[in-house]
């Protein structure tokens, strides 16, 4: 390869060339410039070149070529990831998967949808809408983001503390190794020979290979849904409710918590009637037939109320449930209106830790003197705090950061983790240092190397090296906020 | 991850002499499915001594457990506040441990259902063939932090390093079960039952055999209650269903059970793996169907490469479970770029081949 990088750029143009049409060829700034960042739009790189391929032929071509000539190669989906996974390489190839999708077979009878990966995840469960069957795991982005992406970051979503993450919704993915080989993982069956290699393709963050085609399983459609809204005075109480809920037994379709300041922006934004007085809010919901919902809901009240809610109110009917969940479906652009910006959190904790968090992070809110509106999905313990700051001002912007840096520790040390459903990307790189030993994430850059020995596919993602480690530990302590960092401060 | 545990120092310490030595080890726990897989080879790693409940939350829905630990004692425990492992993982023998059934990864009548044991392994503490002891995942479902390498021990067979400790989702024992039965042939039963899959109907779990289809209905009282209205057949007594259900789970069916008459007889068990919609296969001896048509047993003298043909022209998998004969391999081969990656991911973990040689398959 040619040494620099306009030449470079040329030789890998020219030899993609061969195998791909002129105008699935993107090189030039300004037709690159859309795939600069994912939504996670703080990280930019512009990536060499841009290929969008429409056969899986081209995308084996594609891969083999930049296999012999040593390019980086960054698969992107729909770029709706929140955490840089789709962040381009600056001498690589982005491989846009964008025209991979159509939807190939719904089975009725084994329950199973064949899509491409580039298919949006609410269009399978559209698709499937007329036989009663639907895809369950329901990121919030559903609307834009394509299953290929979720598979990369085994997506989860409001229902999966009932009905699974990406990987309990997955039968088999087929795609390509990093070589251009063709590879299958996972099967029609519900097992295979051998090591379950679907089950760490699953969440890799296309660091081990390309998918193009997935299978996923269908679940009937439940017969009806009902929810309960329940106003809580203090933060414990709700928290405690959840573990309640949870202990008596009942495993609710969703069960999702908003914090006062979170209830006061999306009420502004939505008028639903929510309790402004309550310190937090918890929508608790049921669904199966009509049976199994009044058995259900009845039950959740009686535990709720025991548990100390200040106010119950349950849903009368779709429009009055799909009301109450407005709230929370709008969390995010009801906080970037109260907020020039946000930054958005994904850490879990132990359900029984949701209170003590909620606590620690008033403190930070505090301390790094910028304000914190909180969604929960409370149900597993899967926080999304969001920080609200102006990235204009540079100081607030670093002040978010420490504030984010610090959840994310605080969740470790409850006994929780980074990234519940956003994935590591390059966003939380740091923090997996504080998470992983040495050794862990050396055991990672194992695994990574048996599927990509060459290290091509989505290089620099997830596993942060030992010398970023290194520095991240160094700079922890420069840019500690307070002088006297060894003092303990509550 | 600190050794101050004795029991955990002893194996580390075990793995470090395997190592200078470059002699194997045969990770053992109950010894309750040495049938299943490859021949063990290597000198024995007892796991039982690094036993105990490490942590249990019934209202975090997770256990966190050490491998040594009985299933037994484990299953008791979660009884007690009224919950359980979904997944009905097989009970051979008296005598298995957590860590063999992860390791094995084998999951019961209700898999179809509710998933497998993969599906709910949240983290472990693993022993890798440098001596290294690793965590990865943790007590939460929702956890997308680095690759999930724990899923992966999920019927690995121990051969990419000892499971030390693992965390498992658990839930809470079905409110409401009933059994049905309906005498019907083969081809009637996987009708019915392609054409129920697509209903939202509460089937936890289903076996076919000599004319018999069973189905146990699990869930909310009043779903129960409706399915079974609605689905007919004959109502089995409580007692002789929780009877039937345990002798599919743990094998103790006459036609899993093989003696050494059987073992003499030339007779094998195989475990066919098959997608649930399949027609009724053609296979000499006779067949036991569960997880709604997923999992096909067939008890034969046929050979290996009649199982192996008919799994792979449906798109499954055969293994085999008992026989005397094992020449043909516990498990369908791999496809070179599969195999390719296997190969990686031992090197990866078990760079010097100690743990469990060839137990899943020659070279690993």
């Amino acid at each position: 390869m040619p040494d620099s990088q306009d030449e470079r750029q040329s030789h890998v143009v020219a030899a993609l060339s061969a195998v791909l049409p002129r105008e699935a060829i993107l090189f030039g700034r300004e037709d690159t410039a859309p795939y600069e960042c994912d939504a996670l739009t703080a990280y930019r790189t512009s990536p060499m070149v841009v290929v969008l391929p429409q056969t899986e032929e081209q995308v084996a071509s594609i891969l083999r070529i930049c296999h012999k000539l040593g390019v980086p190669v960054v698969a992107r989906g729909a770029g709706t990831g929140l955490s840089g996974g789709a962040m381009p390489h600056g001498s690589g190839v982005t491989l846009s998967l964008a025209k991979f999708n159509r939807i190939l077979k719904i089975d009725t009878a084994a329950c199973t949808a064949v899509v491409q990966c580039g298919v949006r995840n609410l269009a399978i469960s559209e698709a499937a809408a007329p036989y009663g069957l639907y895809y369950a795991p329901d990121p919030s982005s559903q609307i834009a983001c394509s299953i290929g992406g979720n598979i990369a970051e085994n997506s989860g979503g409001v229902h999966c503390l009932k009905y699974g993450l990406t990987l309990h919704n997955v039968m088999k993915v087929r795609g390509f190794m990093a070589n251009g080989d063709a590879v299958e993982f996972g099967s029609e069956a519900l097992d295979v020979p051998g090591l379950d290699l679907l089950s760490i393709v699953i969440g890799s963050e296309g660091m081990l290979a390309v998918t193009t085609e997935v299978t996923v399983r269908l679940i009937p459609k439940p017969q009806l849904a009902r929810c309960i809204m329940a106003s809580f005075n203090d933060i414990e109480t709700a928290g405690a409710a959840v573990a309640n809920v949870i202990a008596n037994g009942i495993i609710p379709a969703g069960l999702e918590m908003m914090d006062k300041a979170m209830t006061a922006a999306v009420e502004a934004f939505v008028h639903a009637d929510y309790d402004l007085e309550a310190a937090a809010i918890l929508l608790c919901e049921s669904d199966g037939t009509v049976h199994e919902v009044e058995e259900e809901i009845a039950r959740m009240e009686a535990v709720l109320t025991a548990a100390g809610a200040a106010r119950i109110e349950v849903s009368r009917d779709e429009a009055q449930r799909l009301k109450f969940w407005s709230g929370r479906k709008n969390a995010f652009p009801a906080s970037g209106g109260i907020s020039p910006d946000y930054m958005c959190m994904d850490s879990t904790i132990p359900r029984r830790q949701l209170a003590p968090m909620l606590r620690s992070i008033q403190q930070m809110e505090e301390k790094y003197r910028l304000r914190c509106v909180n969604v929960f999905h409370a149900g597993d313990g899967n926080l999304h705090p969001l920080i609200l700051f102006d990235a204009a001002d540079a100081d607030e912007l670093h002040r978010c950061e420490l504030f984010g840096a610090d959840i994310l520790e605080t969740s470790v040390k409850l006994g929780g983790t980074v990234t519940g459903e956003h994935g590591v990307g390059v966003e939380k790189l740091n923090s997996m240092c504080v998470q992983f030993s040495a050794q862990e994430r050396e055991q990672f850059f194992a695994v990574k190397r048996a599927f990509d020995p060459a290290g091509l596919l989505n290089p620099g993602k997830v596993i942060p090296t030992l010398q970023r480690c290194a520095e991240y530990g160094k700079m922890h302590v420069h840019k500690g906020m307070l002088k006297f960092p060894e003092l303990p401060r509550f | 991850m600190e050794t101050q545990d004795p029991a955990l120092a002893r194996l580390v310490d075990r793995v470090e002499q395997a190592l200078r030595s470059g002699s194997p080890l045969d990770i053992r726990g109950g010894s309750t499915k040495l049938f299943y897989g490859e021949k063990a080879v290597g000198a024995a790693l007892e796991m039982r001594d690094l036993s105990g409940i490490s942590s249990y939350e019934p209202s975090e829905l997770v256990v966190t457990v050490r491998a040594g630990t009985l299933l037994s004692e484990l299953e008791a425990a979660l009884a007690e506040r009224g919950q359980c492992l979904p997944f009905e993982p097989p009970r051979f023998a008296p005598g298995g441990t957590v860590g063999g059934m992860v390791a094995a990864g084998l999951s019961g009548p209700s898999r179809a259902s509710v998933g497998s044991v993969r599906d709910h392994i949240l983290g472990l503490t693993l022993l890798n063939g440098r001596a290294e002891l690793l965590s990865f995942g943790g007590q939460v479902a929702k956890n997308v932090a680095g690759y999930d390498v724990s899923r992966l021990m999920a019927g690995a067979l121990g051969v990419l390093g000892v499971i030390c400790e693992v965390s498992i989702k658990v839930l809470p024992v079905s409110v409401a079960t009933a059994t049905l039965s309906f005498e019907c042939d083969q081809a009637a039963a996987l009708q019915r039952l392609n054409a129920w899959a697509s209903q939202p109907l509460p089937i936890n779990a289903i076996s076919w055999s000599g004319g018999r289809l069973d189905v146990r209905l699990a869930g909310a009282a009043a779903a129960v209650g409706a399915a079974c209205d609605k689905l007919g057949g004959d109502r089995m007594a409580p007692a002789a269903a929780q009877a039937w259900w345990l002798s599919v789970r743990d094998h103790s069916h006459e036609f899993f059970v093989f003696d050494d008459a059987a073992l003499g007889s030339g007779e094998t068990l195989w475990r066919l793996s098959v997608p649930a919609t399949t027609p009724p296969l053609s296979l000499q001896g006779r067949q036991f169907i569960e997880w709604n048509g997923a999992q096909r047993w067939c008890r034969t003298t046929a050979g290996a490469e009649h199982l192996r043909s008919a799994a792979k022209a449906c798109g499954g998998h055969a293994a085999l479970y008992r026989g005397a004969d094992r020449s043909a391999g516990a498990f369908s081969p791999l496809s070179a770029t599969l195999l390719g990656i296997h190969r990686g991911l031992k090197q990866a973990f078990d760079p010097q081949h100690i743990f469990n040689p060839g137990r899943l398959y020659a070279g690993l």
